[in-house]
């Protein structure tokens, strides 16, 4: 397909808005790829707050190399960024970009299947360079052939265009070529009538102590939106409109799952009126909530950054002996460290709120992908009967609500609580209605108060079974505790045989017990019973909900149901999955939930399942409840 | 323990109700006394005092201890006393640990732990083997060591406990044995004292497995010619009559000890120990016993410097202070926020 060069209408000015004779798109997918060096996680995200600014509807994927810098031009270390922005609510990054922006040989060869057929294709020619080819494994620059042809191909030599644009402010040719990603992100935004002055807010504050390097990417944002702007251009590479989404009124921010997920830590805190202590040791994908918390020592946070991932979590139990909300974060394999010490805190019922950004396995595995693998770890993975609350987060936004349920439940019931959040989760960002504080119910904890007669370290509350919490510094309830088994009552070493039963059996209810302190199962989509029910957790709802929705919408008879509360189950699971004629559970892992779902309910569920460490695609969960709903 | 009480404390109230159950003539049994008689002689209070320690016969210290206690996992102990003096930096914390809980599978944490110079007393109970699980050779066991994993004998050099403490970054040493209870609390007493990581090694007799390994300098007939008890701003003399002293080699660095009549030498002419000397420091605990060199015991070394739970404290306060405002809504609406009407 040429690119169509009739005219469009220039507008003049700074304008923004979209021309007269434009296109009028309900929903966009553009994927940037480029070199790790090229800064496409950046104009991803600079993207995306522009667009959510506009009020349009977002979900993004950011998928990157576990490399830091690979060697330049190679296809291992490409990065990308994908985002889906339309005026429907969005629920998924999407599964094909409409448009790809390629900014080297080795974006396009590791990008290009993912482009629709018709779909736009971006080049920087400037990047085409026969040493950048080989790299790439290209024998014949693809740009030349015929092979593309079912792309609507766009060539521009970004890299030349950049370094006119920059020309002016001295910069070596290396560093003034880093501000091609802003001149790409300016013929985008125009592109998409989005607004610049974000992006311009941005580097100001980033670069503040290199003012050269910010007017450098501003004019270079600015040459690639005038660009948009005279080249004359339109047809596919005119500008399109993209209305807003009907959402709810509401002042709106965008949010990672990451950054959603230390706030409803904090937020959870307070509504226990606790201080945090977080311990913590550098883990892929699980990192940023370290950081995220470390800059919020204003409200009283605590944040240690351990020798390993033992010590992290042993800090953190430590912390909640003595009167704090221990929390630990970290990965699968970090997860599988830290076991022996969750072991602990499960035995001496103490608080503690463990955060695991799943990533693909086993060992090592996929550091950056995302996969939901780590669910037997979260809800088997100890030695002895140690069953744990796990709670999983379903969206960015909805870490938020996650995060705090999480820590109700381990200060009202004097447990560690695993809290199952994912890459995709962590990094995806969205358009997030920012919540009513005050509208939150708080959950305060109480510690016991000094000096009480005939004080007992595991009395426990008569309904919750929690044990009650005496922490060091409170005169007269000095105490032991310890890994070694406890007496039912005094919490002293206790050898007992029938002591052992009964701890244990103890122990076991009292988790048990917190299914009746969560809400019922209910369906996200869809009646509560039929022929099909697909029943997800975590990071999946997205693409299901997308999947069972366009089922619906062409009248096939299948439900979305969506598990936040994995262990334990909520009472009514097994009578509302018995009210369907068959039951699929998609995940990203073998089939681990399918697995608690056959054991708890003796059901015969159908497994979907997808560890490519990439997030579903709504058209191949369609295909697979159109062979079941038909 | 009510605050209002006047009445003052004694070792036997820092005691529990609870059965000790170390193997009769234990070394441990010494240590615990002189624990409870220091804290009761510090005026210390029960409430504000924690004990946290790992696994091993040691460990079971803080059972013993009317205090908090709390008896974690294996070598994980400085981590979880780190947790302990973040949460409530004004708690004060004492870690119990041994040569195969603090040096072996801790040694990892321990080295952090000291190079943080977390606010917290380390007892490290060295008896060079393990006792817990039934007489297997420890790091700090001697090469040659016969045990039930090394029949043949140990053929690993062994760990210097001390030595490995000053190249953590400690910033209090001090070295004493179980027995010796007229010095043990003065050396206790410092430590505790001491703002930061202290640590003390106890040479403690396993009378089951690994009995008499110390005997060489702490049988009462030989101890006065093996033991050198430094202290700060005090020549080094040791000798049933001070007639043994330190010295460098003439024209040299080393340390050695000498007989000061044969030598010709006076008590002016030996070395003065400072506390405050690195240098001195590393080579005191490095040639401790070696070549006929004494056993180094005392407060080898003190130097204080910023506790890490105090910087830490200090930070939060920082923020605190340059945002008092900061609540969670104002944390909720960080950064850019649009409405939608």
């Amino acid at each position: 397909m040429a690119t169509n060069l009739a005219h469009s209408k220039a507008t003049g000015g700074d304008t923004e808005s979209s021309s007269d004779n434009d296109l009028q798109l309900e929903s966009v997918v553009i994927r940037f790829a480029g070199d790790s060096g090229d800064g496409m996680q950046l104009t991803g995200t600079q993207f995306t707050h522009s667009t959510a600014l506009m009020g349009t509807d977002l979900a993004t994927f950011p998928d990157f190399p576990a490399e830091i810098r690979a060697p330049a031009g190679t296809t291992f270390g490409v990065s990308a960024y994908q985002i889906n922005f339309g005026a429907r609510r969005v629920m998924t990054h999407g599964d094909e970009p409409d448009v790809l922006v390629a900014m080297n040989p080795a974006a396009l060869k590791t990008n290009l299947d993912a482009l629709k057929h018709g779909g736009t294709l971006m080049v920087d020619t400037g990047a085409f360079s026969s040493r950048n080819l080989t790299k790439a494994g290209y024998e014949e620059n693809p740009l030349e052939g015929g092979d593309l042809s079912m792309f609507n191909l766009i060539k521009l030599d970004i890299s030349k265009m950049t370094l006119e644009s920059v020309k002016e402010f001295g910069l070596s040719n290396k560093e003034a070529l880093r501000s091609k990603n802003m001149w790409t992100l300016g013929l985008m935004l125009w592109m998409y009538g989005r607004q610049r002055q974000s992006v311009i807010d941005w580097l100001k504050g980033k670069f503040a102590k290199r003012p050269e390097i910010a007017n450098a990417n501003i004019a270079a944002l600015n040459a690639g939106h005038a660009f948009g702007e005279t080249a004359e251009l339109s047809g596919d590479l005119g500008q399109k409109s993209v209305g807003k989404a009907e959402v709810q009124p509401g002042v709106y921010r965008t949010i990672t799952g990451a950054e959603a997920l230390a706030l409803g830590l904090v937020a959870g805190s307070k509504l226990a009126d606790l201080n945090i202590m977080l311990g913590s040791y550098p883990i892929t994908p699980a990192s940023t909530l370290l950081h995220q918390l470390a800059a919020l020592k204003q409200h009283g946070v605590v944040t240690f950054q351990a020798e390993d991932e033992i010590a992290a979590i042993c800090a953190a139990i430590g912390a909640s002996f003595a009167g704090s909300l221990g929390i630990t974060s970290s990965s699968g394999p970090g997860i599988a460290l830290k076991t022996e010490a969750i072991g602990l805190a499960f035995s001496t019922e103490l608080p503690l709120v463990i955060v695991n950004s799943q990533r693909g396995g086993p060992s090592t595995g996929l550091p950056t992908k995302t996969e939901q693998s780590d669910l037997y770890q979260a809800v088997y993975g100890r030695n002895g009967d140690a069953p744990l609350p796990v709670v999983s987060a379903s969206a960015p936004g909805e870490c938020f609500f996650a995060a705090i349920e999480a820590v109700r439940i381990a200060t009202k019931y004097m447990t560690p609580v695993i809290l199952l959040t994912d890459g995709y989760l962590a990094n995806a960002a969205e358009p997030w209605p920012v919540p009513d504080f005050d509208a939150l119910e708080p959950f305060p904890v109480s510690f016991v108060e000094p000096d009480q007669e005939d004080f007992r370290a595991y009395r426990r509350d008569e309904t919750t079974k929690a044990r009650n919490w005496a922490i060091p510094g409170t005169s007269g309830l000095e105490h032991r505790i310890g890994g070694i088994e406890k007496d039912y009552d005094s919490g002293n070493i206790s050898y007992s045989a029938d002591n052992h039963q009964r701890m244990t059996d103890m122990r076991a209810a009292k988790i048990q017990a917190i299914a009746n302190d969560i809400p019922e199962q209910v369906v996200a989509l869809g009646e509560s019973s039929g022929k099909v029910a697909v029943v997800g957790w975590g990071s999946t709802y997205g693409p299901i909900f997308r999947a069972v929705e366009s089922a619906r919408a062409e009248g096939l008879d299948v439900s979305h149901i969506h598990v936040r509360h994995v262990w334990p189950l909520p009472t009514n699971m097994g009578e509302l999955l018995a009210g369907f004629d068959k039951v699929l559970v998609p995940e990203m892992n073998t089939g681990q939930f399918s697995t608690i779902l056959r054991d708890q309910f003796l059901i015969d569920v159908i497994k979907y399942n997808q560890v490519n460490g990439q997030p579903f695609k709504v058209s191949d969960l369609s295909a697979r409840i159109h062979e079941l709903a038909q | 323990m009510n605050k209002l009480s006047t009445k003052k404390l004694t070792a036997k109230d820092f005691a529990t109700d609870q059965e000790v159950r170390w193997c009769p003539g234990c070394g441990d049994y010494a240590i615990l006394k002189a624990v409870q008689k220091t804290l009761a002689e510090l005026e210390a209070t029960p409430e504000n005092t924690v004990f946290v320690s790992g696994i091993g016969c040691s460990s079971r210290f803080p059972y013993y201890m009317e205090t908090y206690g709390f008896h974690t996992i294996h070598g994980r102990a400085p981590a979880f006393a780190t947790g302990v003096k973040l949460a409530n930096p004004d708690l004060d914390v004492w870690m119990v640990t041994g040569d195969g809980d603090g040096l072996s599978i801790g040694g990892n944490h321990m080295l952090h732990v000291l190079r943080r110079n977390v606010d917290i007393q380390i007892l490290l109970f060295n008896n060079e083997i393990y006792g817990l699980t039934k007489g297997q050779y420890s790091p700090t066991s001697r090469p040659g060591t016969r045990s039930p994993s090394s029949p043949t004998g140990s053929i690993e050099p062994s760990l210097n406990p001390c030595a490995f403490a000053l190249g953590a970054g400690a910033r209090f040493i001090a070295r004493t044995v179980d027995t010796d209870q007229k010095r043990m609390p003065s050396i206790l007493a410092r430590a505790q004292q001491h703002k930061g990581a202290s640590f003390v090694e106890i040479f403690q007799n396993c009378i089951v497995f690994n009995d008499k390994v110390f005997a060489d300098f702490t049988e009462k007939a030989v101890a006065k010619n093996r033991q050198l008890h430094v202290e700060d701003g005090k020549p080094m003399t040791f000798g049933p009559d001070a007639e043994f002293g330190v010295r460098r080699i003439p024209g040299g660095m080393a340390l050695e000890a000498v007989n000061m009549e044969e030598a010709g030498i006076s008590e002016g002419d030996l070395l003065v120990h400072d506390e405050k000397d690195h240098l001195l420091a590393t080579m005191l605990v490095n040639k401790s016993g070696v070549d006929g060199f004494p056993i180094v015991l005392g407060i080898v070394y003190c130097d204080p410097m910023p506790s890490y739970d105090s910087q830490v404290s200090k930070q939060v306060a920082d923020a605190q202070e340059t945002s008092p405002n900061a609540d969670m809504k104002e944390l909720l609406f960080a950064g850019a926020t649009w409405s939608v009407t």
